[in-house]
């Protein structure tokens, strides 16, 4: 240490605090000046410290974790009596599932009523199409050992799209319901009326041959009639919109314009098969 | 502690490194206060509130081991363990120890309580003056919140480092009452 007389030891003592004020305001100038003079300063105190940090880290983290175990214990019991609420909800809902059921098999019986089989189903990729002999249909791939016959119904993820028309070796055709050949028996679910929907080449097919006395009405949902033999019945096809020139058309649920995948269901029917496109054999079977 | 009988005289290197020790205390103390509050606890601000108390502290009831320098430099980690604007911390630690230092002889007979209490006034002026500060340095009006949580952190982190460090003060005192 160096040795200063009294005098000047206090005055540079009552010197110092104005001394380093002023200092204060130069570091508050320089960090300033120049932004990354702190910056960088500040990185370099945190490369130094963080070993420390990262020792602490480990019990503040334990701490941390414990807070939150404590509040989740807390909140347990809240959390049990809503589950319990909800449970208890649900066991009266299962109950209400599993009278119906009941009730659904004891009439089914009394009724004598055959169960459909479920459908067996492939999942084709659209990858064209226009073209063929008719103006509203697509083009399926299907593998070399696809199992998709003629008649078969294509539906998208919405409704129905249309009917399987041409099967080849690798491909098969979809006659689109907006078809201008496309004729599908459905059934007006207000009404259960039967009618004929019939393809136009536009986006909505019109319905035909309703009964007398049950006209279409507005907003009606149209699902597939059983009627023919060539379409399992209730299939969701779409809803009855009356045109401006006041036919009553039907807005299909699927959305034929931008059809990319389609299910194929096969219902095992075999009614009413579409003609054969003209010149166009049926393609022999390769095996 | 109570010591049966007196300790040795010590040597003269060993006292003088005592010396240094009890000169160093407060600055170290700060110093570690600091860091440790540095550390990510997801609280911010945690920083710049616990060095007030420390800095107070110390100005209040030993200022002569905690000159100007030292806490131009414990304002300087201050302010770069925090975001705050570089020097802004310097300059309330430097105002805050000012008048700490003025009122000290008024302040060191006061019950802890007041001495709480006078804390709670300068921690809210130091909260304005940083308010001030940033908006000056910033040339943007900074929100009001956090000076407002520093304010109430630091008061709350008194009583707390207050009891460490008095503690460690009374043993200072009877350190130099011995030796």
């Amino acid at each position: 240490m160096i040795r200063l007389s009294i005098p000047l030891r206090q005055a540079l003592a009552r010197l110092s605090l104005p001394m380093m004020i002023a200092a204060a305001f130069g570091v508050m100038l320089l960090g300033k000046a120049d932004a990354l003079l702190a910056e960088r300063a500040r990185v370099a105190l945190a490369d130094l410290l963080t070993p420390i940090w990262s020792a602490l880290q480990q019990p503040v983290s334990a701490v941390q974790q414990a807070v939150r175990e404590a509040e989740s214990l807390l909140r347990l019991r809240q959390e049990n009596a809503r589950l319990l609420q909800e449970n208890e909800r649900l066991r009266r809902w299962q109950a209400a599932a599993l009278a119906l059921e009941a009730e659904n098999t004891l009439l089914k019986r009394q009724l004598n009523y055959l169960p459909e089989a479920a459908p067996a189903y492939t999942t084709a990729r659209v990858v064209a199409d226009g073209g063929g002999t008719y103006a509203r249909a697509v083009l399926l791939a299907a593998g070399p050992q696809h199992g998709i016959r003629k008649g078969q119904v294509a539906l998208d993820e919405r409704g129905l799209a249309g009917r399987v028309t041409e099967v080849g070796s690798r491909s098969a055709r979809v006659l689109l319901a907006t078809d201008i050949n496309s004729r599908i028996p459905v059934t007006l679910e207000g009404s259960r009326a039967r009618a004929m929907m019939v393809g136009t080449n536009g986006a909505r097919p019109r319905l035909q041959h309703w009964p007398e006395g049950a006209i279409p009405q507005e907003g009606d949902r149209v699902v597939t009639s059983a009627e023919a033999g060539a379409f399992p019945a209730g299939l969701p096809v779409g809803v009855v919109r009356w045109s401006a020139a006041g036919a009553p058309e039907v807005e299909l649920f699927a959305r034929l314009d931008r059809l990319d995948m389609v299910r194929l269901f096969d219902y095992g029917l075999s009614g009413i098969l579409p003609p054969e496109a003209v010149a166009r054999p049926e393609p022999r079977a390769r095996r | 502690m109570a010591f049966k009988g007196r300790p040795a005289p010590s040597t003269g290197l060993l006292r003088q490194v005592d010396a240094l020790a009890r000169a160093a205390f407060p600055s170290g103390f700060t110093v570690l206060v600091l860091v440790l509050a540095a550390v990510p606890v997801g609280l911010p601000g945690v920083v710049a509130a616990a060095g007030l108390p420390c800095i107070f502290f110390w100005s209040v009831f030993r200022p002569a081991a905690l000159p100007p320098p030292a806490i131009f430099g414990l304002g300087l980690l201050t302010d770069l363990l925090s975001a705050a604007p570089l020097g802004s911390n310097i300059l309330i630690l430097l105002v805050v120890y000012g008048f700490a230092t003025r009122w000290r002889r008024f302040l060191a007979r006061q019950s802890f309580l007041a001495v709480w209490l006078a804390f709670c006034g300068f921690a809210a002026v130091a909260a304005l003056l940083g308010w001030g500060l940033q908006a000056l340095l910033g040339w943007a009006v900074p929100p009001a919140m956090p000076g407002v949580a520093q304010v109430m952190l630091s008061a709350g982190l008194y009583p707390m480092l207050a009891a460490l460090m008095s503690a460690a003060q009374q043993a200072m005192i009877r350190a130099e009452a011995a030796g």
